[in-house]
């Protein structure tokens, strides 16, 4: 019994959280690849910013938190979302926007977004430099241990402040984002350049208006995500290149337009890098005992080591059998 | 003659008295160093402007091509570990590999099993179960293996064989990785391209940062031998000089068969195929099978310019293998040189590395400078990792580059010629 509770916390727990982390940066991607038609390089370092800020924030108002109860960085997202969503609308004016007018081949504003990836990690690393650091400043992390109603299980299920607000948090932006695409003229708006930007063009759509709308929006999930994310664990300007396949395979996989795809896709990579990273023989053990089989140490799938090779052959398998992803995407 | 390459002939003239004037900064063991290295980075360089310019496609792995190039010339010119082929490990890890071999023959005929009357929907399911079962199988008794290879005798060693053997065996293993991505990705779009090869990048620097028994990891292999007399028979610059007329001999030859190529029916057709695919296709030129060649070949060149790096720098190690300065650092060379260009290749590449070495020096000392300001006259408190955080300084700069040329210099400094074939 103890053995599937540490399954639960090692494989179920860790799993939904980095596929929430995941899924809030898919939505961005996927967004942003639907409706200006490119994969946005930057959006790692988006997240790293966006956290980074917050950190900032945190720093200067260290007593917000505890006067309302919750981590002083949470309280502090909303306002480094705004800021961060700024930002990402006044790099695509500076560096995307010129291109488009260009007509340049969607690959260079691919290319232009490196540069901008380049450009933050520059300027994040210039001013909070390469070290780690924690969120939590003059507040602590709350770790929950909760007993479970068996006799056989001792051992604890253990979750914390921060992922219990990372999925409260992702189900009302999930929700929010759906009734907006659905229910708001914007949102319309917005699906409508996504299934054909020239005939939203000349139906008298405002391009403009939904370009800074999906910036907003890919912004304010980006700090989101790299602010939870650096709540659980710690807060480190490495994310870029690592988070980049992850979060492209869960749009990839989702289908690339599809919010709910996103999440699907984020979830999907999440636990299977938990399932493949997790060694199988602590949870046969108790079966290997009483059957009386010789197992070894160590049964992971893949080693810890190898973990991005599980949303690489995720990408590959999907792109191989079926392009358009679960829900049926575009292939652009 | 020299009127129509006015801009060549003063731009080539300027890098020219660049060097001079950091080999009279710097001294000459200083500036061969730097001139040998960026000579590698040409021949990488002249890799991707094959891939970017002649065909467009975007190759954001180029680290993991260099990383395998470096890593297949340690294997094959390192001297071999007598320990190792002493052992029984050896015939071990032979047996591992058979077994490795045996499992991929099934697969293999578990794929055409088709042709046997089989159904698809069941043909996909065996397959599956194999690779599972092969992959299972592989790994579980690689690793006790493995270990004990670790254990006993470090790691496996090279095999001791002529340094040329393992630059031209490097290019064609990364040409080999490359045919397989290409295979899958090329059909796609090429964003599609980019997310893979970033990827497989990522993929292989994690391989052989964490296969110590094979090398050595992090531990680094060091020191391989060069094709060249080294330093300790003539000296540092005679021996670097040496290196130097080699590497340049090799530009030589893959600059004339590159230029070649480019005005031959094949790089007119793949030029075709970048500027309107569509009319290429209506022409019944095969368009992806021209993309996968050209893929292939680019990839070769930066395995081969990846391990000649790796030969001259003397070490292998994985963890020095980074996207800045292997990938994108390249990238910035091609594109501010003149994409399809070889002559804004070579220029683009040797002036890119020139200014990036001597971007260190001078970001330090500008660092310095902001901190004595910043002290004497604000009393300002200099965080204490000020050095590290003035070279990330350079990677900010390396951003706007990119973004700066494609924004105002889409075609580099020396833009592509169209030659008019009539």
């Amino acid at each position: 019994m103890n053995e599937l509770v540490f399954f639960i916390n090692k494989v179920m727990i860790s799993g939904a959280v980095i596929g929430a982390i995941y899924a809030m940066g898919a939505i961005g991607i996927t967004l942003v690849f639907s409706i200006l038609r490119f994969a946005h390089f930057a959006h790692g370092d988006l997240m790293t910013t966006g956290a980074f800020l917050t950190f900032f924030l945190t720093a200067m108002f260290p007593a917000a938190g505890p006067a309302i109860g919750l981590p002083t960085a949470f309280v502090m997202l909303p306002i480094a979302m705004v800021i961060t969503s700024l930002l990402a609308v006044s790099i695509d004016k500076a560096f995307y926007k010129p291109l488009r007018e260009h007509n340049v081949k969607p690959i260079v504003i691919v290319m232009a977004s490196i540069g901008v990836t380049f450009m933050l990690q520059g300027l994040v690393r210039l001013f909070f430099g390469t070290g780690s650091r924690n969120l939590y400043i003059d507040d602590r992390k709350e770790i929950f241990r909760l007993d479970l109603p068996f006799e056989l299980a001792s051992r604890k299920l253990v979750i914390t402040e921060p992922q219990i607000l990372l999925f409260v948090f992702m189900i009302i932006a999930v929700v929010a984002l759906h009734l907006f695409l659905t229910k708001s003229r914007l949102g319309k708006a917005m699906r409508a350049m996504s299934d054909n930007a020239d005939l939203a063009r000349v139906s008298g759509i405002n391009v403009n208006t939904v370009v800074i709308v999906t910036w907003v929006i890919a912004g304010s999930l980006a700090t989101a995500a790299g602010t939870l994310l650096s709540l659980d664990v710690a807060l480190k300007p490495d994310l870029s290149f690592n988070i980049l396949l992850p979060i492209f395979a869960a749009a990839i996989v989702g289908g690339v337009g599809h919010v709910y795809g996103a999440v699907i896709g984020g979830f999907v990579v999440g636990f299977a890098e938990s399932l493949a990273v997790f060694n199988w023989a602590i949870l046969l053990r108790p079966m290997a005992e009483k059957w009386g089989w010789d197992l070894p140490a160590n049964l992971a799938l893949v080693p810890t080591e190898y973990k991005i090779t599980v949303p690489f052959f995720i990408l590959i398998a999907i792109l191989v059998m079926r392009p358009t992803g679960i829900l049926k995407g575009k292939v652009l | 003659m020299f009127a129509n390459y006015k801009r060549e002939v003063i731009l080539f003239s300027g890098l020219f008295l660049l060097i001079m004037l950091v080999m009279t900064f710097m001294g000459a063991a200083y500036s061969t160093r730097m001139l040998v290295e960026a000579a590698c980075y040409a021949i990488i360089a002249l890799g991707l402007t094959i891939q970017w310019g002649y065909a467009g496609l975007f190759n954001a792995g180029i680290m993991g091509f260099i990383a395998l190039g470096g890593f297949i010339t340690m294997l094959f010119s390192f001297p071999v570990n007598e320990d190792f082929w002493a052992s029984g490990h050896a015939s071990d890890l032979g047996s591992v590999f058979f077994k490795l071999v045996l499992g991929i023959a099934l697969i293999w005929g578990s794929i055409k099993l088709t042709r046997f009357g089989v159904a698809q929907k069941w043909q996909r399911l065996i397959t599956l179960i194999l690779i599972g079962a092969v992959y299972i199988t592989f790994m579980a008794s690689l690793d006790p293996v493995a270990n004990a290879i670790e254990k006993d005798v470090g790691f496996i060693g090279g095999f001791g064989l002529p340094v040329w053997l393992g630059w031209l065996v490097g290019g064609v293993a990364a040409g080999a990785i490359s045919y397989g991505i290409g295979h899958i990705c090329l059909g796609l779009r090429s964003d599609y391209l980019a997310i893979a090869t970033l990827g497989i990048a990522e993929i292989i620097k994690a391989f052989l940062k964490n296969a110590d028994w094979l090398t050595h990891g992090t531990l680094t292999v060091s020191p391989l031998p060069w094709p060249t007399p080294g330093p300790s028979d003539l000296g540092f610059i005679m021996a670097r000089a040496l290196y130097l007329s080699l590497t340049a001999a090799m530009i030589a030859i893959i600059f004339f068969l590159l230029t070649r190529a480019y005005n031959a029916p094949w790089g007119r057709m793949l030029r075709a195929i970048r500027d309107n695919e569509t009319s290429s296709l209506a022409m019944g030129k095969n368009v992806n099978g021209r993309r996968l060649e050209v893929f292939i070949f680019g990839s070769f060149l930066m395995g081969v310019g990846g391990a000649v790096l790796t030969t001259f720098n003397g070490i292998f190690d994985p963890s020095g293998y980074i996207p800045l300065n292997h990938t994108f650092l390249i990238w910035v060379m091609v594109i501010l040189g003149g994409a399809g260009n070889n002559l804004g290749t070579l220029f683009g590449a040797v002036f890119v590395y020139i200014i990036w070495t001597m971007s260190e020096p001078v970001a330090l000392w500008v660092f310095d400078v902001v901190r004595h300001l910043g002290e004497s006259w604000f009393d300002w408190q200099a965080p204490g990792d000020l050095d590290s955080r003035a070279l990330q300084a350079r990677v900010f700069v390396i951003g706007l580059t990119i973004t700066l040329v494609l924004r105002y210099a889409p075609k580099g400094v020396i833009p592509e010629r169209i030659v008019h074939h009539t």
